[in-house]
């Protein structure tokens, strides 16, 4: 049994702020849902599945009875910005075994306008949690866990800051044609590589944006979303993994996509080669970097050189990526780039991105998330979505 | 009874204790299992690869190299993050002190040195050996 064909997302939206200092956290998981909602041409009577995550403030109880949903389907899986790709495989899996027959799944988020610098900041959780004694007082950050990968792959394989420089830039190509992007203007290679050092060897315009915003998907059995007026994208496979640090055996130049892409290209029937477009989960440079290569885009070590030379730039490159402009420059709601990725995707398959940045024929499409740190501990979450 | 005024992150849990009670006399343990003879990082009483409960602690050499390290550079004051590998076989998350941060490469020979919290636990960190 697979989920391939057996759901569809029929509504998407990305909520437009950048920074809402006039809104609530649930106000934002509302617009969205609502955003969402009337996107594919639903009421909200129709959701009889909710899915969200850690996001969501007081969890699935209390955004349920914020909303005013009546569902018969719920799941609160966390597993950090890796959380929305397994919440569309999971509200397939759902929709499959007639638990619910339309599915909400909502983030949102405004860590800009609560002056959250997470990035610079070790995150502290509760003592029982139990590796945090053992790496809190250490000062790990968001930025200084993934430097650590971005370190020692450089050292195995050669990676310069250039090559991971040539990701922002494609990034940034993308981002100017975004009227919401966070940062619009086109940068160069030197431009990235010359501004500040963060936490070596990651400088400052190697890191994504702090913005406020949101997005939400509805998810929906074959007939209903065939009955629906918007184009028909579907389910074609999803992977999902945590990659831990084994004991101690520790290698940081890979992530669980190594695990998570492979489950879902199987379940999908495809390869990479048949893949026209790519959202991939982009905190850091090196976050795609890695990921592209463990997802089988090129051999691990060889990122460097696959991302190199605007190979990422649609139009232009080999493999378009993140055509919003992504977290580097677009936005990164609540910090969790998982939502925004499949909602680019879906833009991309049913031909509503950007003209500057649409993929001609673009007919599959994938979506990668990263929850957590690469360098300590994270959740990888893949999925293929194809244009009916 | 007198009030615990560690650090609570380690108060409360009787897994670690033994860890942190050596780190406050300078002894730097691990965890080892005898039944796969496999140290592990961080120390847990099931061996996180066979999974025996016949594990113990063992006293360590202190010695390591770094496997990999970044510095933070945009705080008030920048601190060096690394993993070592242990010569015990485990890498663990460390800070790397007393020492140059624009010396320090990947492959350097390290070894431990306590430091103490602002909470009062002494934490096991790597000086140049």
């Amino acid at each position: 049994m697979s989920i391939n064909g057996r759901a569809y997302i029929v509504g998407a939206f990305e909520h437009p702020t950048r920074k809402a200092t006039d809104k609530s956290v649930a106000l934002l998981h509302a617009e969205v849902a609502r955003g969402a909602i009337e996107d594919a041409g639903l009421a909200k009577e129709d959701i009889d599945g909710y899915f969200c995550a850690g996001d969501a403030p007081g969890g699935a109880l209390s955004m349920v009875d914020y909303l005013n949903l009546k569902v018969r389907h719920l799941d609160a899986t966390e597993i950090g910005g890796a959380s929305y790709p397994l919440h569309v495989s999971h509200a397939a899996q759902a929709i499959a075994m007639g638990k619910c027959n339309i599915a909400l799944i909502t983030l949102a988020g405004r860590p800009r306008s609560e002056g959250l610098k997470l990035g610079l900041a070790p995150r502290e959780g509760p003592p029982s949690q139990p590796d945090l004694q053992w790496e809190f007082p250490f000062r790990p950050t968001t930025v200084n866990a993934y430097a650590l990968c971005a370190m020692r792959h450089m050292h195995e394989f050669g990676t310069t800051s250039e090559q991971l420089a040539w990701i922002k830039v494609a990034a940034s190509h993308h981002a100017q044609y975004n009227p919401n992007a966070m940062l619009p203007n086109v940068v160069t290679v030197k431009e990235v590589v010359d501004s500040p050092m963060v936490s070596d060897p990651l400088h400052r315009l190697d890191c994504c944006v702090v913005s406020d915003g949101g997005g939400a998907l509805i998810v929906a059995k074959p007939e209903i979303a065939r009955k629906l007026k918007r184009p028909l994208v579907k389910v074609l496979g999803a992977g999902e993994a945590i990659k831990g640090q084994n004991g101690g055996d520790i290698d940081l130049t890979y992530s669980g996509a190594v695990w998570s892409g492979p489950a879902a290209f199987s379940e999908a029937g495809v390869t990479t080669n048949d893949i026209k477009y790519v959202s991939i989960y982009d905190s850091f440079t090196i976050t795609v970097l890695i990921q592209l290569e463990d997802l089988g885009f090129c051999k691990k070590g060889d990122g460097g050189k696959f991302v190199s030379d605007g190979n990422l730039i649609s139009g232009t490159g080999r493999l378009p990526f993140n055509t919003d402009g992504g977290g580097l420059c677009n936005n990164h709601p609540s910090n969790r780039g998982g939502m925004t990725k499949i909602i680019e995707a879906v833009r991309q398959l049913r031909g509503e991105a950007h003209p500057a940045v649409q993929v001609k024929n673009c007919n599959l499409a994938l979506a990668q998330a990263t929850g957590g740190r690469l360098g300590t501990r994270s959740a990888s979450t893949t999925l293929i979505l194809e244009r009916e | 009874m007198p009030e615990d005024t560690r650090s609570p992150l380690i108060v409360n849990n009787p897994e670690t204790q033994p860890f942190w009670e050596a780190a406050a006399e300078g002894r730097f343990i691990v965890r080892y299992c005898i039944a796969c003879n496999r140290a592990h990082w961080y120390p847990r009483a099931i061996c996180p690869f066979c999974f025996s409960d016949k594990t113990e602690w063992k006293q360590a050499s202190g010695n390591g190299t770094v496997y990999s390290y970044s510095v933070m550079r945009r705080v008030p004051e920048p601190y060096a993050i690394a993993y070592v590998t242990l010569e015990e076989g485990p890498k663990m998350l460390t800070n790397l002190v007393e020492c140059d941060f624009d010396a320090i490469r990947i492959g350097h020979r390290v070894k431990v040195v306590f430091k103490p919290s602002s909470e009062g636990m002494q934490l096991p960190m790597f000086t140049p050996a």
